[in-house]
């Protein structure tokens, strides 16, 4: 398929009427979708709780579960109500076990009022008005801000010469994303690494002249003002990863499975959460992804033959402002995200408006990789949405769903459909990740490092000393040379791809990646001192930064 | 009877009993590639020695094959397996259901080489199960296999028996299940496709072992010796290969290991037992007339162990004896001088 860097291409928007977008027609019927989301979440949970009894316990354990949460971690988005309405579902439910029959309340009324209030929270309230506003907003402050970096001057806030295009590098046959958008529904998932990826993604989309993409985004967000405004305006869906009842969960992915339906492109970042080791990531959450299946079957047996895509998105940054947070959290094993507070990079506006000047002005080169659709069966697919089987057939899709031909529901299956779409977006992470110079030489320096300490284990080896950890800047250099080339034939063979700056000669590769790597930690991954060699003022960021080209076997060819 | 119609994709003693089994159930197309065995079994509706029930239906379009039957049993020899499913490939849809009974490895070599060639090198790239062939090959998704002590001659004379039908799709195990039981005839259902598919590869090597023991008069102990220690090993490989350990001690680990360990009719027997009793590797096979995978495997796994770097010394001694490096007896002096002190260490 055809490859490009895209700088300068100005793409049209594909559908220019926003009244057509079906994000602003989802807004339109807000109160009706809602209510449909409700509807079908409750037959959906009550499949799965399929008698009274079940059902009841299954409200008694989510009541519980929300009392706790109210107690242990209340936010400030959180309704006022949120106490009364609990304790309100309590007296109904002990009525029902206390006075059959003459309670107030069946156990499926009590049901829906919980998912109506769910549904209500959950969905999005996307304004056109607020859309172009916020939009704008940060295109026009983001340009401003990078002129402002570019010529050293605060009076560059006022041209506009330099653009986002000229930092974020957008690659992949973005002609055909375009084409596929017309033809069907597209569900980006994209890697995960920085609060930022979904500003990020955000503008790719509508630079690619693609309608505003519905998304989940995380409640505790919507705590800090500035982030609320955008999200609100933004097409974002609420997802509150506290709770983590059943009930809730089915609405979640009722909503999105509904929204699909409707024929919104959807965004999710299937890591669930920011990668914590900086590596790919190679686990994915599963609900959001079968929400995908859902659709597409519900589609399918609705006489609607419009197909569902998945275009896996790689970002790539030489500098996560979070980094040393993330990576503190990775080795401390608390991957679990349960109860815990926001990091406080993004505690309130002005930081996160201070970190966007950072971000925006200091980066050096931000890559984007758009990935080759698939199908949801992990087939690829060409420009008019036919999946392409063995031997270039077309495959239709629809007989993933058949049996003797009819539809059959299966929810066995699909799960396992999902396991193997989840397993297929992976591999494509792994093809589209663009090595860096700055990735390149994070990944030999740490393996060289490694490598003279053996019989340490990881832990006890990242608790060295840094002073005492030098190389040779021959020996380095002479690595890098040799990964730089191993790389260039995993790219040859399609295993992944290279950033320009990676086809310098490797004294300048070496030179741009130290630059870059990391550049506004207050300690840098990877230094070259006074006397010419290389240095580390923090293993854990090198760790981090080295994991980006893990799960290559990369590993074998250092040293 | 159900009035479905299922394929049998392969003609030998195996692919004849499961067609015989599933005819009981349900209409059978079965399909063998040689037109001899073809216009033979029209005639006389007998194959391998077994009479063909009512219900099977000869073919030799695999077109049709695909186009009437959802569910195919695909049952080859592993050497031409990958051949037969890109043959098939071109008719099947995602909604057909593949459940193999081949119990073999499929190995991918440059091109012009061999597995004998001594630079040929075994890799988890190259050497794949057969329902990786078939993810490989073809659209389907519907994948599963057929393992477990089931000796084609004891089915065919209406012995009781048991078989494992293993998917990580419940869809398909439930209709191996109906498909296959009768009332001579088990089915139990397991979710590690891989770990079952690889008992059924594994346990070839150690029944060819037990030949070789057998061959050179031995009795009751050291075949004993030989399966436990035997297991060990399949379970080291097997776990190394992508199986978990659970497979290994049900009825297709476990218990397929024990029934070819212990009959003169399993293929991988006699040839263990022909070969301590000083036959040559090439002349045994040339006089059989079915595939015994338990060769192939044998050097596959050997070159595997060797890549990977973990010791496998039943297969290894194997290797050597089939490449006729050293004798059978050699070897078993060999093996029991191996200072191995641990009984269970994999648990």
């Amino acid at each position: 398929m055809e490859e490009k860097f895209n700088n300068t291409t100005h793409f049209k928007p594909i559908i220019p009427e926003h009244n057509e977008w079906p994000v602003v027609k989802l807004s339109k019927q807000r109160q009706e979708f809602i209510e449909r989301v409700s509807k079908e979440s409750i037959s959906s949970i009550k499949r799965i709780k399929n008698t009274e009894a079940s059902l009841i316990e299954e409200l008694e354990r989510t009541r519980y579960k929300e009392k706790l949460r109210i107690q242990k971690a209340p936010w400030s988005v959180d309704p006022d109500d949120d106490y009364d309405f609990w304790k309100d579902v309590k007296k109904q439910l002990l009525a029902i076990s206390s006075q059959p029959g003459g309670a107030t309340k069946t156990a499926d009324e009590i049901l829906k009022t919980i998912t109506d209030r769910y549904a209500n929270e959950i969905a999005g309230n996307f304004k056109h008005s607020s859309y172009r506003f916020a939009r704008s907003i940060a295109t026009f402050g983001f340009a401003r801000l990078l002129n402002a970096a570019h010529t050293g001057r605060f009076s560059g806030l006022f041209r506009a010469q330099r653009t986002l295009r000229d930092k974020i590098r957008i690659r992949g046959n973005l002609d055909h994303l375009r084409e596929l958008a017309k033809n069907g529904t597209i569900v980006m998932v994209p890697t995960h690494f920085s609060n930022l990826d979904s500003v990020l993604i955000g503008w790719v989309i509508h630079e690619l002249g693609l309608p505003p993409f519905i998304y989940g985004a995380g409640l505790n967000l919507f705590n800090i003002r500035v982030f609320a405004y955008f999200m609100n305006s933004l097409g974002a869906y609420k997802v509150d990863r506290r709770k983590k009842n059943l009930v809730y969960l089915e609405t979640l992915k009722m909503y999105s499975n509904l929204a699909i339906q409707d024929g919104c492109h959807s965004l999710f970042f299937p890591g669930g959460t920011r990668s914590r080791s900086g590596s790919i990531e190679k686990e994915l959450k599963r609900g959001l992804l079968g929400t995908a299946i859902q659709a597409q079957l519900a589609n399918f047996k609705n006489n609607n033959d419009s197909k569902i895509f998945v275009v896996p998105v790689v970002l790539n940054y030489n500098f996560v402002l979070e980094a040393p947070s993330l990576i503190d959290q990775f080795l401390k094993q608390k991957g679990q995200e349960r109860y815990y507070t926001e990091n406080d990079e993004y505690s309130t506006s002005y930081k996160i408006v201070k970190f966007l000047f950072k971000f925006f002005t200091k980066q050096s080169d931000i890559s984007v990789t758009i990935g080759r659709s698939m199908d949801l069966f992990g087939n690829y697919v060409d420009d008019e949405g036919h999946s392409i089987g063995k031997n270039d057939k077309y495959i239709s899709t629809r007989d993933y769903f058949m049996r003797n031909g009819k539809f059959v529901d299966d929810h066995q299956r699909d799960e396992e459909y999902t396991i193997n779409l989840s397993r297929r977006i992976v591999e494509e992470f792994h093809k589209n990740n663009e090595v860096l110079p700055s990735h390149l030489i994070a990944f030999v320096g740490f393996r060289l490092l490694r490598k003279k300490f053996p019989d340490l284990d990881l832990f006890n080896f990242l608790r060295l000393p840094e002073d005492e950890l030098l190389l040779d800047y021959g020996e380095f250099s002479r690595e890098v040379e040799k990964l730089k080339n191993i790389i260039f034939e995993e790219e040859a063979a399609g295993n992944i791809l290279t950033s320009p700056g990676l086809h310098k000669s490797t004294d300048d590769l070496i030179k741009q990646g130290l630059k870059n790597l990391g550049i506004f930690h207050a300690h840098l991954p990877l230094i070259r001192n006074e006397v010419g060699d290389i240095e580390t003022q923090s293993l854990n960021l090198l760790y981090y930064y080295h994991n980006r080209l893990i799960g290559y076997n990369f590993e074998e060819h250092v040293g | 009877m159900s009035g479905k119609v299922v394929g049998v994709i392969g003609a030998g003693s195996f692919g004849t009993v499961v067609a015989n089994l599933l005819a009981q159930n349900a209409k059978v197309k079965l399909y063998a590639r040689s037109s001899e065995k073809i216009t033979n079994m029209r005639e006389t509706r007998t194959n391998s020695g077994y009479e063909l029930h009512e219900n099977i239906e000869i073919c030799d379009d695999l077109e049709r094959i695909a186009g009437e039957c959802e569910t195919i049993f695909p049952v080859v020899p592993s050497s031409g397996f990958r051949k037969m499913m890109r043959d098939l490939a071109p008719y099947i849809h995602p909604y057909h259901t593949l459940i193999h009974g081949t119990k073999g490895l499929d190995v991918s070599l440059p091109e012009g080489m061999t597995i004998d060639h001594p630079d040929a090198e075994f890799t988890r790239e190259n050497v794949k199960t057969m329902s990786e062939v078939i993810r490989d090959e073809s659209v389907v998704v519907r994948i599963g296999c057929l393992a477990g002590p089931n000796l084609a001659k004891e089915i065919g004379n209406h012995q009781p028996a048991a078989t494992v039908v293993a998917s990580s799709f419940d869809s398909v195990i439930k209709e191996g299940q109906q498909l296959l039981r009768s009332d001579y005839f088990q089915v139990y259902g397991n979710k590690d496709l891989i770990g079952i598919e690889l008992t059924g590869v594994l346990k070839n090597i150690i029944a060819l072992a037990s030949g070789a023991l057998s061959g050179l008069g031995f009795g009751e102990n050291a075949r004993a010796m030989l399966i436990s220690r035997g297991l060990v090993e399949m379970i080291y490989l097997g776990k190394a290969l992508g199986g978990n350990l659970q497979a290994f001690i049900g009825l297709a680990g476990v218990g397929d290991l024990v029934a070819t360990s212990s009959s003169k009719y399993s293929r991988n027997f006699t040839v263990g037992n022909r070969l301590a009793q000083g036959e040559k590797l090439s002349d045994i096979i040339e006089s059989m007339n079915e595939v015994a995978e338990g060769v192939n495997t044998i050097k596959i796994v050997k070159k595997f162990a060797e890549h990977y770097g973990f010791r496998a010394p039943i297969t290894e001694t194997l290797y050597k004896v089939l490449t006729g490096s050293m004798t059978v007896k050699d070897a078993l002096t060999y093996l029991m001088k191996i200072p191995l002190n641990v009984d269970i260490d994999f648990i």
